[in-house]
């Protein structure tokens, strides 16, 4: 049987021929935004030895973790449309994950300097 | 995007029953859900590489020395041929957005259009990931250590791994302790005669990549590699099937008649949550 009683959201993301022009641009200001930023990475990756000294490698390693969480904010954001849903559901999808991984990731680095200093002492 | 999410509603019509609170359909949320958790399998992943290559006393690879071959080619290109895939996936993610964003004006032929270059990037992208474990799993030719806890890289003209000593050209290099794939400072070539003593007294012989061993670091190095690259590339390939299913389905008719494409839009999540987790790949497993 055939329902009447559920709203069709999907048939709600419809949008203009004026509206489409819109979006298309910004996804391709994303995408030149997206391939600058991959350049940069390799390049700094191939010749950031001949650049800098090795005491650089550090603000270098940084530097890659901000710019891909950039890039992955981009993606998340504009190419799955997060950005354009209702807030609840942003934080539904967004906060237990970064709660969840944010733990994580602590306990790894502060875990594994402690096996680094204990391999260190009795290897 | 226009759509009901963008509806200013107070939060007694929205929780207030007879509507999604989150105004999204049952499907995509669900997606989103599956997302959220293989999201966790993967960060579990690159956490755990992160765990190993933090607390081990040896010298880790680094992916600009592992990774710098291109088909076809000799030479060295650090991370080109990495870069090369990861323009492709994300250009195949950009793709897929305009497949959307076509399915939104109900423009069947737009949809076809982009979502067969998606696929196709995706399959090129797959294959680029088959040539680089096959590169990765023959080496470059390989180290000996010697009884006294020497290494040497060897060489030959040929690339013979079988029977290296016996093929033109086969000498030894004095293999940097502080890097791999990298001769020592100053290191010369040994002569034929020399490398003929050293290889026939040889402790053991490495080359290439499998589960227990590889010429570039610690075996946990290349089990990360397969484990970690590997597990995306099924990703990978998975979405290009469930790609070239929509494809099929597009070019039907099939949702032309169900009145809206959310469907191309729920295979998109997938895709560009493939593209997502190489993104972070190539930061923690070959650039960092």
């Amino acid at each position: 049987m055939e329902r009447d009683d559920i709203i069709e959201y999907s048939l709600d993301a419809h949008h203009s021929e004026e509206a489409g022009r819109k979006i298309r641009r910004k996804i391709w200001m994303v995408t030149l935004f997206l391939a600058v930023v991959t350049t940069i990475e390799v390049t700094l990756g191939a010749y950031w030895k001949e650049w800098f000294d090795a005491s650089a490698w550090n603000s270098i390693k940084w530097t890659y973790v901000v710019l891909t969480l950039v890039k992955a904010t981009y993606i998340v954001m504009t190419f799955m449309h997060l950005g354009d849903e209702r807030r609840n559901i942003r934080a539904i999808i967004l906060l237990p994950y970064a709660l969840f991984i944010l733990y994580l990731v602590f306990i790894a680095i502060f875990e594994s300097n402690y096996v680094h200093q204990l391999w260190l002492r009795f290897l | 995007m226009a759509g009901d999410a963008s509806k200013a509603l107070s939060n007694d019509v929205l929780w207030g029953g007879g509507r999604s609170p989150f105004s999204i359909s049952y499907g995509k949320m669900m997606m989103w859900f599956f997302l959220v958790s293989d999201a966790l399998t993967f960060s579990g992943l690159l956490t755990a590489y992160g765990f190993v290559r933090h607390s081990t006393t040896e010298v880790w690879p680094i992916g600009e020395e592992v990774f710098r071959a291109l088909p076809g080619l000799t030479g060295s290109y650090p991370l080109i041929y990495v870069a090369l895939m990861t323009a492709i996936l994300i250009f195949s993610s950009v793709t897929m957005v305009l497949a959307v964003e076509a399915g939104h004006r109900m423009d069947k032929k737009g949809v076809i259009k982009w979502l067969f270059l998606t696929v196709l990037g995706g399959a090129f992208f797959v294959g680029s990931q088959a040539w680089e474990w096959s590169h990765f799993i023959h080496g470059g030719g390989g180290y000996i250590t010697t009884p006294q806890g020497g290494k040497y890289w060897v060489h030959n003209d040929t690339h013979d791994t079988h029977d290296p000593a016996n093929a033109p050209g086969f000498h030894l290099v004095q293999a940097d302790a502080e890097h791999y794939l990298i001769p020592a400072e100053g290191a010369h070539h040994l002569d034929h005669a020399a490398s003929l003593k050293l290889w026939n007294e040889r402790a053991n012989y490495v080359n290439g990549a499998n589960m227990t061993e590889n010429e570039y670091g610690p075996p946990q190095y290349a089990n990360f590699f397969f484990f970690i690259t590997g597990f995306h590339g099924f990703h990978v390939f998975s979405g290009v099937v469930i790609n070239i299913i929509v494809l099929i389905m597009v070019i039907q008719g099939v949702f032309h008649r169900r009145g809206h494409y959310e469907m191309v839009e729920k295979a998109g999540l997938y895709w560009h949550f493939v593209d997502l987790v190489w993104v972070f790949v190539f930061t923690f497993f070959y650039l960092l």
